[in-house]
């Protein structure tokens, strides 16, 4: 009998590779005379069809870290009260200044309502320093040669913002949940102070605070994870509710990665000027699926351009049925007060207990194709 | 372009599986790319291998499998074929689908060595 495969014609020079499982994965058999070699790999011999080594699964989402982080980010928004909306388009829709304006009708509308944003460009703090003229406070994300915000730059963003101590104030009655990732890669030898200082005076007080002196040699990565856990009862389900503060969050100019990276944020909201092409939400369909309300801005220059605005949304709905859309003008102020509705209600103007239907008609569809793709394969 | 931001998470990934399970290198590493997913395959694999040298992706075999996209017709109520996104129903030319195939991206498996 062959050792190797079992076989009745041990006296053949026969060839092994007749379709039984090799006894160990890193055993190469000689077809020749049927000795065995262990040890062989991919610096020795190489063998067809044995792969060397065993399987590690991990069944990993590659956007796995960005979400966690998305996670947590919405987590915190949700038990604060902020209104965290990502504003997504191409560079020159008008998103800057459609925020100047919306800030400056919030005021109007809503003084007491703590406005943050959260800005992203490759370079230059020009945007932050509109908004902060503007009267919000506002902190510029650069991200070099990055084409979209990720969900811990918001993170870190987010923590500098005044609004940040608004939440903690406004929000009695609850204790919270803080992930203070720091994070720091240091080529030279240098000392390093840091400190975070954080209280509270409601009802369930408790004050927080670190100083830090770091000496670093060189190459040494260093990172803390401060964190509290946190009991929160949320304000019931499906009922627009009025936001504590509200978080802006302008992204880079970029009609393509965005659609992808998660930010924690409450909505996506995607921002198409009158003299861009009306066929947009076609050619970026990811973009459009991803975004719940879409803004067709500068109307006011309609009459100048070949827009044809009900074709547009038409488009914009055939890649998402259940996209909103408000039209506006940021320099006239037509539509704004819409749009104010819209940020003020949670975006469910329409009617929340649709959406809700809606989505629990997605669910029972993905179930059904399931149990339909089972069934055909069966 | 974010497939390099992709593919630089796919290495953090693999770099803390490697020290978590101890393996020394990645011989073939697996990954799903679904079709609807929103990422340019030639593109990940490019950054993938400019990124690989000297960590422990070095030499490995990259094998991306591409599901093909799939969605609920919500007007004829079908599981159809969807090649993109923006395609109408294959049977009956609705737009009204809800995408539920070929949406992945992510890492499956990894054959490694310990050694």
């Amino acid at each position: 009998m062959c050792v190797v495969c079992g076989c009745d014609n041990p006296g053949d020079r026969h060839d092994h590779q007749h379709g039984h499982a090799a006894p160990d994965a890193h055993v190469h058999a000689d077809a020749s005379n049927g000795d065995l070699h262990y040890g062989l790999g991919p610096a020795g011999v190489t063998v067809h069809g044995i792969d060397q080594g065993r399987t590690v699964r991990l069944e990993q989402d590659v956007l796995g870290e960005n979400n966690r982080h998305a996670g947590h980010n919405r987590q915190h928004f949700a038990a604060h009260g902020v209104r965290a909306l990502n504003l997504v388009s191409s560079p020159g829709s008008g998103k800057t200044t459609l925020l100047c304006a919306t800030i400056a009708a919030l005021r109007e509308r809503a003084p007491d309502l703590p406005v943050g944003v959260i800005e992203g460009d490759q370079q230059t703090a020009n945007d932050a320093e509109r908004i902060r003229a503007a009267g919000a406070p506002a902190i510029q994300v650069n991200t070099g040669k990055g084409c979209h915000l990720d969900a811990a730059m918001v993170a870190a963003a987010y923590g500098r913002l005044p609004l940040h101590d608004h939440a903690h104030g406004d929000s009695p009655g609850h204790s919270h949940s803080h992930d203070h990732n720091h994070e720091h890669e240091h080529g030279d030898s240098h000392s390093h102070a840091h400190s975070h200082a954080h209280s509270h005076a409601h009802s369930h007080a408790h004050s927080h605070s670190h100083d830090h002196e770091h000496g670093h040699e060189h190459g040494h990565v260093h990172s803390h994870d401060h964190s509290h856990t946190h009991a929160h009862a949320p304000a019931h389900a499906g009922a627009p509710q009025r936001p504590h503060s509200v978080l802006f969050i302008e992204n880079v100019g970029n009609l393509v990665c965005p659609a992808m990276w998660d930010l924690g944020e409450d909505a996506k909201v995607a921002i198409l000027s009158v003299t861009e092409g009306e066929d947009k939400p076609l050619k970026y369909p990811d973009m459009f699926s991803a975004a719940r309300l879409m803004i067709i801005n500068k109307i006011d220059l309609l009459p100048y351009v070949q827009f044809d605005v009900e074709r547009c949304i038409a488009y914009a709905r055939r890649v998402n049925p259940s996209l909103q859309v408000i039209r506006l003008s940021a320099t006239t102020g037509e539509g704004v007060d819409a749009w104010l509705d819209w940020i003020l209600q949670g975006g469910a103007a329409h009617d929340p207990l649709a959406e809700r239907i809606s989505a629990l008609e997605a669910e029972l569809a993905s179930l059904r194709a399931l149990r339909q793709r089972d069934g055909d394969a069966a | 372009m974010h497939e390099v931001s992709l593919a630089g998470g796919v290495l953090a990934a693999v770099e803390a599986a490697a020290e978590r399970e101890r393996f020394a290198r990645v011989n073939v590493l697996r990954l799903e790319v679904g079709r609807l997913a929103g990422v340019e395959v030639d593109a990940l694999r490019f950054a993938l291998e400019a990124m690989t040298p000297g960590t422990c992706l070095a030499g490995a075999r990259i094998e991306i499998a591409e599901p093909p996209g799939r969605a609920w017709c919500m007007n004829c109520h079908c599981d159809v074929s969807l090649a993109a996104r923006g395609d109408p129903c294959g049977r009956c030319g609705s737009y009204w689908l809800q995408p539920n195939g070929g949406t992945e991206l992510r890492i499956v498996d990894m054959l490694v060595d310990d050694a």
